[in-house]
């Protein structure tokens, strides 16, 4: 009964963000002397206009999920994965690889074969700054950062060498189509990529909440040493927690290029979806369900930008400033409970844990 | 007289729980005023409300007759209010002036003058007798000192009228003593005190008035000189309690554990454990007896696993366990209650149930395979929260939610209702209310009686003299007395834990 309304509370300061959101674009819309009304509306109808606009919103939406689902799980267990960018780019780059590398194999074995690539990618890749931290105490927000760097340039080095697949481009060759995820909607791009991402979801919730070793995991993130004092070996779990992290964000790039891009691109800057996972966590108070809500929320307003700026004239940078402040709203969490005197009332249990 | 503080019908309530209901407090000028009341009363959250970190429900909150809405503790501490918490709130890598000023810093232009800091620092604790050393990291310094610090700095911000939660828990018995010569010297300056303690003797002896709370509800309001020991712990908890601990004559049985010239050494890398040789037999309890710091802590963590032996063995029933981890010396049938509740024994953001499977979590009937079985462990909690009186609205209530005493209770039962062979038990009443003392003793001796070996450690000597069998004296990493508990005194203990080792007749005992 407790739980609940606690949940309930939070998802009522999160909505009080979102709107309090909205509301700073329209000063801004309105300071830029233009219709919020007609820039609301474009911003709804790229999503929700039409059929193709709603798929290409699950597209939008699916990486986020996995990179805010990787940020969200390490943060439970009391690490910042700030590398969830770079995992998410070897990710990509190993299913692109396995996408065209084994052939003659039906679609039942090729695409779980290449999805498994960018989850070992990716827990390759989380894995390492777990292990630093575990044994040599090396911070893990260093050394993911560090670890984005290495996978942008190793991978740039490895598509216009070793793996270039095509005469000048530096791109990968095409997977192919036995390692292609499944499109349901003719005529769309909609793919089973969603789904994963949905079940990614479910997938942690069950393991942190219903399992034993999630049990160990979010004990070492709230108290090491209590943790320790029950049996549970600390350096061994957070290497673990980093691994796990690391494969969501890799899954996430492996299901964008068996989906979407078909082929690895060389990455020359940052594409910014670990980062957005780091928002949409927040956003999700680090929740597997709220995590998916968030970057529902992201991918929608990303979709929007476009065509607010050809319709309605409002420059795209507007979505950049409503999507920084409801972070910064929600952040702010004293605040929205100020500001919404409602959420205030009962006080007494502080530190909410859900 | 004006009283200084007054509190009027004050209503708190918690999901599931009224802790105060429509409570009225009166403290006059120059008054030391003990607040009494069973783990979970609403003690610590009826302070929190004076101090203005919790907002009442209901009633009116009066200070030198005028009434105050304290909506924050910065309007407490304009109100001359100040409180040092059950559990400190100090920043462990700053210095102590440092800590002390933080927030009212005195300012030199833009700029923090350290000098006028640690000069102010020192005209406090001259004036007060409260000696402390302004340039030590706080982190460095001792319980007893750290708890000078927040008085300090409670007085620095010019508090008249001082709370202290529980500020003897955590105390040695010469830190206690101390506390009570600051405290007297705090109200000959006019100053009142509102004193919060399990421990009915230091009631009677510090306190002039007494109101005693139970289940969020005023029962008593005391002259301290009219009053006993019995009568308040019969108010307290409504009942009689036995302030004695009931324990018939049995001879011990095997060794159950064997420590065999033991070493370690402790957090900053020099030797604590200098040739530890220790037994304990079944159906015996074991009390070790010792100043804080002679390396009580570094035995209980290395005996069980949380910290590497430089040499020595450690056998448990026969077996050498020298090396096992952690778990695997849970396994083997030792159990632990740990001297800090809130470092080591309880993750605060784990609920009850969680908590209480802290040990156990992943075998029958918690698990099944990978599976936690929530049914089982909620089943589990609800009986441990009825055997051991855990005071809560259920077991889905996060552990940092309960009162300080009813955290304890949570670890103690989780370690007792395991049933270990070898039962380490670091002041496991710390912070218990009378009754609860009377129930965690009576289990300890039940786990004697039926065979099974417990080392108690307790800075508390009347804890061990009353619990032991026998009793091991600490001493700079050595043992260096074991008596039989019948021989045993306060004097002879006292002698014996400051390094006047008792000769040869200690020799002849230890044979
Ligand atoms: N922040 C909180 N959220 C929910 N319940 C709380 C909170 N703080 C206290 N309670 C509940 O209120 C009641 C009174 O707690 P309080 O800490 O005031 O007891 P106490 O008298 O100080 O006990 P102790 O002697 O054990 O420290 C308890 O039932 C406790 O569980
Ligand atoms: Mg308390």
């Amino acid at each position: 009964m407790r739980k609940s309304w606690k949940q309930l509370d939070r998802l009522g300061v999160a909505l009080a963000s979102i709107v309090l959101g909205l509301v700073v674009g329209i000063i801004f819309i309105l300071v830029a002397g233009k219709s919020p009304i007609l820039g609301y509306h474009a911003l709804w109808n790229a999503s929700f206009g039409s059929l193709r606009g709603f798929t290409e919103l699950l597209i939008n939406t699916t990486p986020l999920i996995f990179t805010g689902l990787s940020v969200a799980f390490a943060f439970r267990t009391g690490l910042f994965n700030i590398g969830a960018e770079g995992q998410y780019i070897v990710g990509q780059l190993g299913a692109a690889w396995a996408g065209y590398f084994f052939t003659g194999l039906p679609m039942i074995i090729h695409v779980p074969l290449a999805l498994g690539f960018g989850i070992l990618a990716g827990a390759l890749w989380g894995a390492l700054p777990g292990y630093l931290k575990a044994k040599a105490g090396a911070h893990e927000v260093i050394n993911t950062i560090m670890m984005n760097h290495i996978a942008l340039y190793a991978t740039h080095y490895l598509v216009n060498g070793p793996l270039k697949g095509h005469a000048f481009l530096p791109v990968t060759k095409e997977i192919l189509d036995s390692a292609k995820l499944f499109r349901f909607i003719p005529g769309t791009r909609a793919n089973i990529g969603i789904f994963i991402a949905l079940a990614a979801a479910v997938f942690v919730y069950w393991f942190l909440w219903k399992t034993t070793k999630g049990y160990e995991l979010r004990a070492v993130g709230f108290n090491p040493l209590a943790a320790e004092y029950g049996g549970v070996n600390v350096s061994r779990n957070i290497v673990y927690s980093m691994m796990i992290a690391g494969a969501l964000a890799g899954l996430g790039g492996a299901v964008q290029v068996l989906s979407i891009q078909y082929k690895f691109y060389d990455v020359t800057a940052f594409i910014g979806y670990g980062f957005d996972g780091i928002a949409v966590a927040l956003i999700g108070n680090n929740h597997p369900l709220g995590v998916v809500l968030g970057a529902f929320l992201f991918g929608f307003l990303a979709r929007g930008a476009m065509p607010m700026q050809s319709i309605a004239q409002i420059p795209k940078e507007v979505i950049s400033i409503v999507s920084a402040s409801i972070i910064i709203f929600i952040s702010a969490e004293a605040l929205v409970r100020r500001v919404i005197p409602r959420f205030s009332k009962k006080g007494g249990v502080k530190d909410a844990n859900l | 007289m004006v009283p200084v503080v007054q509190m009027k019908g004050i209503v708190k309530e918690f999901p599931g729980v009224r802790a105060n209901d429509h409570v009225d407090l009166e403290v006059m000028p120059g008054e030391i005023h003990a607040l009494l009341g069973e783990n979970g009363a609403g003690k610590s959250t009826l302070m929190n409300i004076l101090y203005g970190l919790y907002q009442p429900d209901a009633g009116q909150i009066f200070v030198k007759g005028e009434e105050v809405k304290m909506t924050d503790p910065n309007v407490a501490i304009n109100k001359g209010i100040g409180m040092v918490h059950q559990h400190f709130m100090l920043i462990p890598p700053f210095t102590v002036a440092e800590n002390i000023v933080l927030g009212t810093e005195p300012r030199k232009g833009l700029f923090l003058d350290m000098n006028q800091a640690i000069k102010q620092v020192e005209e406090i604790s001259e004036r007060y007798g409260l000696k402390i050393d302004p340039h030590a990291k706080v982190e460095d310094i001792s319980v007893g000192m750290q708890q000078r610090v927040e008085i300090i700095k409670a007085l620095f911000r010019g508090a008249d009228i001082l709370i202290l939660d529980e500020p003897t828990a955590v105390l040695t018995p010469h830190e206690i003593e101390e506390l009570e010569k600051i405290i007297r010297s705090l109200v000959q300056e006019g100053k009142s005190v509102i004193l919060i303690t399990h421990k009915l003797k230091e009631v009677m002896s510090m306190s002039d008035r007494v109101t005693v709370i139970r289940r969020g509800k005023v029962v008593a309001n005391l002259e301290t000189r009219e009053t006993s020991e019995e009568e308040l712990a019969r108010t307290m908890v409504g009942r009689p309690v036995l302030l004695e601990v009931a324990k018939k004559e049995q001879e011990p049985g095997e060794v159950v554990l064997e420590i065999k010239d033991l070493h370690a050494k402790d957090a900053r890398g020099l030797p604590a454990l200098k040739g530890i040789n220790l037994e304990v037999r079944s159906g015996e309890i074991l009390g070790l007896a010792g100043v804080d710091g002679n390396g009580q802590t570094e035995l209980i963590e290395t005996l069980t696993g949380l910290r590497q032996p430089t040499q020595g063995t450690i056998l448990l029933k026969g077996q050498d366990i020298t090396k096992l981890s952690p778990r695997k010396k849970s396994l083997a049938g030792i159990g632990h209650i740990p001297e800090d509740r809130q470092k080591r024994g309880l993750i605060l953001d784990f609920s009850i149930a969680e908590n209480l499977v802290l040990q156990s979590y992943f075998r029958k009937p918690f698990a099944s395979g990978v599976r936690l079985k929530w049914k089982e462990i909620q089943a589990y909690a609800d009986r441990l929260i009825q055997e051991f009186d855990i005071r809560t609205p259920s077991q889905e209530v996060l552990a940092g939610h309960l009162s300080g005493g009813n955290q304890q209770k949570v670890i103690v039962a989780r370690e007792i209702d395991r049933d270990p062979e070898l039962l380490i038990a670091a002041q496991p009443t710390r912070g218990l209310d009378v009754g609860a003392i009377e129930f965690v003793h009576n289990k300890l001796v039940e786990e004697r009686d039926n065979g099974k070996a417990v080392l108690l450690i307790s800075l508390e000597l009347d804890e061990i003299l009353s619990l032991s069998d026998r009793i091991a004296v600490i001493y700079e990493g050595k043992i260096v007395a074991v008596l039989d508990a019948k021989e045993a005194t306060e004097e002879k203990l006292g002698l014996l834990m400051s390094g006047a080792a008792a000769g040869e007749e200690v020799e002849a005992d230890y044979a």
